[in-house]
């Protein structure tokens, strides 16, 4: 699972900012069109904080729902799934959020 | 475990040609925690960075690397079958002529593929992910240091056989290709829509069964669109040739 190697990613970048504090929490953001799945990356996040700074930390993750925004009526909608289509009917759409991954901050100390 | 691919020492990333384990992976880092350090002093850091900063930044020195050579390279994935291997076979045996080139195999295990490659007579280096699923940045510099291909190349980059975890990795590629065949299926874009949103071209494949299969070339085009407007898509034959010449001068403009 992809998700084991982001989760690792993510503890490896907050243990060298923690620089040898411990981790109480991280706060991350995950957009609804990076096909990272939050239950799975609970799960990746347990497993790979054993024996860092962040053994034990709090996980908390914001998901951001995916919007885009429609070239044709001017609209912004909500993307229920990566289907880029506006209710109008058109494909003309741009991407406006949902693609985050991103570690917002982390409480140390 | 590896910071960059998450293997773990059992299973980690290997290529074939005797190495060492890349640089730093993270594997350093301190493990003391006092759990009865008090509470009152916790303190807020914000970060506001991307979680896969370390693969992006290492995929940008790989990018940059290339492009200093002048060389291509082309990632290519798809689910396991679709025709990687005999679409590259066929594409540097036609084109190999014209400018060096090399090739990165990645599969979970075995040089099976690699071997076929070796037998073009094309530069190449398998790299083998073990318990991993997808190819990334980190080993896509270690197979390049294994390369070491000459300035003006084009490097394919077989990814890892499969529609999900490959799509999120940036290598340093200069182009992402996307193979199907018509034996998978009309509606692969929409099952598996986050790897063909990051496809600069959808090949499908295998064009001489397509008589054989129900599978509506159309429709799958219309399902690509949904999900990548952007995209080009070609449809070949690579164990028959046919409008095989799309795609070398898909190739060809990248150069």
């Amino acid at each position: 699972m992809h998700e084991l190697s982001i989760t690792q990613s993510l503890v490896d970048a907050v243990c060298l900012r923690a620089a040898g504090r411990p981790v109480h929490s991280v706060k991350i953001q995950i957009g609804a069109l990076t096909a990272v799945v939050p239950e799975a990356m609970r799960f990746c996040f347990d497993l790979v904080v054993e024996g860092t700074e962040a053994q034990g930390a709090r996980l908390d993750i914001e998901q951001r729902p995916g919007t885009a925004h429609c070239r044709s009526c001017g609209t912004d909608t909500v993307l229920a799934d990566p289907i880029l289509l506006c209710p109008c009917g058109s494909a003309d759409v741009s991407i406006t959020a949902g693609r985050e991954l991103q570690i917002l901050s982390m409480e140390v100390g | 475990m590896c910071a960059t691919c998450g293997c773990d020492d059992a299973a980690g990333p290997r290529v074939t040609v005797p190495h060492e384990h890349v640089g730093d992976h993270g594997h350093g880092h301190a493990h003391s925690i006092d759990p009865h350090r008090p509470t009152s002093s916790i303190e807020t850091i914000t970060l506001e960075q991307r979680v896969l900063a370390k693969n992006d930044s290492l995929a940008e020195l790989n990018r940059s690397r290339l492009a200093g050579r002048n060389i291509v390279a082309v990632n290519l994935m798809s689910s396991p079958g679709a025709g990687k291997t005999t679409l590259l076979e066929r594409t540097i045996r036609d084109t190999g002529a014209t400018r060096p080139v090399a090739v990165i195999e990645g599969d979970q295990e075995t040089l099976l593929d690699a071997e076929r490659i070796r037998r073009t007579g094309c530069a190449v280096v398998q790299v083998n992910t073990g318990a991993g699923c997808h190819l990334d940045a980190a080993m896509m510099h270690q197979a390049l240091d294994e390369l070491e291909p000459a300035s003006g190349s084009l490097i394919f980059v077989e990814n890892v056989g499969n529609l999900v975890w490959p799509a999120l990795f940036d290598l340093g590629e200069s182009g992402r290709v996307v193979i199907i065949s018509v034996t998978e299926g009309t509606d692969k874009p929409l099952k598996y829509p986050y790897m063909f949103a990051t496809a600069d071209l959808v090949i499908v494949n295998k064009l001489d069964l397509k008589p054989y299969v129900d599978f509506d070339l159309d429709e799958c085009r219309r399902h690509v669109a949904a999900v990548n407007p952007g995209a080009q898509v070609f449809a070949v034959s690579a164990a028959k040739g046919d409008n095989m010449a799309l795609w070398y001068r898909w190739l060809a403009d990248r150069s």
